[in-house]
């Protein structure tokens, strides 16, 4: 099985966090859909305070699912998690409300923005601060995601919906920022955005890590992009996690090379034969 | 032709007026399907409740009294007191909110993510089935409303004008009152709308579920306040319709007015809801009075319509759908390229 990426496990936690608190852990859940689509098969995660975690893999591997299970958005979606659990500061958090979990600090920005478009940039915003009752602390924090979006100060009087996709993820992304998260779980930041927007806003993902301190789960397809930011990654196909392992690590990983980032020994490989390996490695698997 | 003029002045006025009771129904559509994304066929249905409410509660009446005595062979039917036209309001605002509960709790909760459709046929069959509660809660028969509304004409509009133009304008006290009250009601719910928190996580869920869930907006408890809201536009018009023309059970029928209404000025806006009605009424009124008319329509064409009170605003309407399917102040559907 010569195409089969060999599964490695990391200890989960990259070096530089290793004395760090975990915040979030995730025990071997399993997600089912409509009660019959069974799509996480034992998904295991720890997400470090103050760190980037990053959740890779393709379309349809269980990232997004993965993190509304910690969110507690799957209930509306008509999904539950059958087993396993999920643990938030060693809090059992799967029978909470999405809104619960806003309280206690986690918080998700889904994958294509969903930003509210009839709503103005800045009543966006406010919206991230419904769970709060600190009138005065929430002006201050609208001057603070201003200060990391000064694009968003600009249009503040627009309606969310005219404005471009960066600005719209920068608008959810400052959304979840007025809740006074202390986890993000951030969906697909790069979708659909130019690759000087998504070096844009990744470079504003770490300073609000190194600067607010605020712990990320990430997902991304964009697999290049977000291990040079995150410490630490996940790779998930077909709703487990294959391999996980510092980021620095993964980087490195021939297998990684190989099947996300389009590169091998050789360099970079022609588009040819990677579809055909990675169809040959479905049947397989 | 003056006279002719003056006349047109007076039906459109009253229009005006009609058209302001059409807009009381539509309000409570808009508020719910803006928030939820349901139409709900059976806001009618809930002015007529919360009227037969008003009434039974004012006149101190049991509810379920037949049921009760045909249960136990007793035979109550009044507790023997009326209550005041304020507290009895009052009261029925209660019942509409405990109204709003039971749907939430029972219907709508159980519903969450499937598609309109589904929901609009539960909106249906909670329609009849409040029907079936109303008359078992109150009776059947039709009663007079009275909470103390003016009522007749109103002398010193009918003499201002008289003395201005040497014809005197009907205007029926009660429209006015329901103008007034419509115009209050449509700023507060804006206000609301616009400047509280509560209105801001309203129009947020009303843009989008997923995303107000991940903010931590409850949508449960928005939508019961939707439903509150809705069920208190409900009072007003079932009161303001109560008072014109006796609560029966004919109330729950003036939804289907509303639906003209609603494609006209949008489903989504409440400014809309209100010039649809307006539009809506002194349209209808203008257009019967003028193909009516043995001297205009009758003078050209030969001939003369008459009761198309009935079909003209639907036929408005379906122009509307045409042209305009958002209808005048709807909002127009954001799509990036």
């Amino acid at each position: 099985m010569l195409d089969q990426p060999e599964e490695t496990h990391g200890d989960g936690v990259a070096p530089e966090l290793k004395d760090r608190e975990v915040l979030l852990s995730v025990n071997n859940i399993e997600v089912i859909y409509n009660h019959v689509i069974l799509v996480l098969k034992g998904v295991s995660l720890a997400v470090p305070k103050g760190g980037i975690t990053a959740l890779l893999g393709g379309n349809g591997a269980g990232k997004t699912t993965t993190l509304k299970a910690i969110s507690n958005l799957l209930k509306s979606e008509r999904g539950e998690v059958t087993k396993g659990s999920i643990l938030y500061r060693g809090e059992r958090v799967q029978h909470l409300s999405p809104s619960d979990l806003v309280e206690r600090g986690v918080i998700q920005v889904m994958e294509g923005r969903h930003c509210f478009e009839h709503l103005t940039v800045e009543e966006n915003l406010l919206t991230g601060s419904y769970t709060r009752k600190d009138r005065a602390a929430i002006a201050d924090d609208l001057d603070l995601v201003y200060s990391y979006f000064p694009r968003l100060k600009e249009r503040r009087k627009s309606q969310a919906g005219y404005t471009s996709g960066g600005e719209q993820q920068m608008c959810a992304i400052g959304r979840a920022l007025m809740s006074r998260p202390e986890t993000i779980l951030l969906d697909e930041p790069s979708m659909g955005l130019a690759p000087q927007l998504v070096e844009e806003i990744f470079g504003i993902v770490k300073s609000l890590n190194e600067n607010e301190g605020v712990s990320f789960l990430l997902a991304e397809q964009n697999t290049n992009v977000a291990l040079r930011f995150a410490h630490y990654g996940y790779i998930l196909e077909s709703g487990r996690v294959v391999m996980d392992g510092p980021a620095k690590a993964l980087r490195e990983n021939a297998d990684v090379k190989e099947f996300y980032l389009g590169m091998s020994d050789e360099g970079r490989k022609s588009f040819r034969d990677v579809r055909s390996y990675r169809r040959r490695k479905r049947w397989l698997a | 032709m003056p006279d002719q003029l003056l006349f047109a002045m007076e039906v459109s006025l009253n229009g005006l007026m009609t058209g302001i009771m059409y807009a009381l129904v539509a309000l409570g559509f808009v508020l719910i399907y803006k928030a939820s994304g349901i139409f709900n066929y059976s806001q009618g249905v809930m002015a007529l409740f919360a009227a037969m409410t008003l009434v039974g509660i004012q006149e101190g009446r049991v509810p379920f009294s037949h049921l009760i005595n045909s249960i136990f062979g007793t035979h109550i039917t009044e507790f023997g007191f009326e209550v005041p036209a304020l507290l009895a309001i009052l009261l029925t605002v209660a019942v509409m909110i405990a109204f709003a509960l039971f749907v939430q709790k029972f219907v709508f909760r159980h519903l969450v993510g499937q598609e309109p459709i589904i929901l609009f046929m539960a909106t249906i069959g909670l329609a009849y089935f409040l029907e079936g509660v109303s008359d078992l809660m109150w009776g059947s028969e039709i009663r007079q409303l009275d909470v103390g509304l003016p009522q007749g004409i109103n002398g010193a509009i009918d003499n201002a004008t008289f003395e201005a133009l040497g014809y005197g304008f009907f205007i029926d006290n009660l429209d006015i009152s329901a103008a007034i009250i419509a115009a209050i009601l449509v700023a507060v719910l804006i206000a609301f709308a616009q400047y509280t928190k509560q209105g801001r996580a309203m129009r947020a869920v009303a843009d989008d579920h997923q995303a107000a869930l991940s903010v931590g907006i409850s949508l449960n408890y928005v939508w019961i306040l939707v439903w509150s809201l809705a069920g208190i536009v409900a009072l007003v018009a079932g009161v303001m319709w109560g008072s014109k023309s006796g609560v029966q059970f004919s109330l729950s029928l003036i939804a289907l007015k509303a639906l003209p209404v609603l494609m006209l000025g949008g489903f989504t806006s409440i400014p809309g809801a209100i010039i649809g009605g307006l539009i809506i009424g002194m349209g209808e009124a203008l257009f019967e009075f003028v193909v009516s008319s043995n001297d205009l329509f009758g003078a050209w064409f030969g001939f003369t319509f008459s009761a198309t009170e009935n079909w003209f605003a639907y036929v408005l309407a379906l122009a509307f759908l045409v042209f305009r399917p958002q209808g005048l102040f709807g909002e127009r559907i954001i799509e990036r390229v």
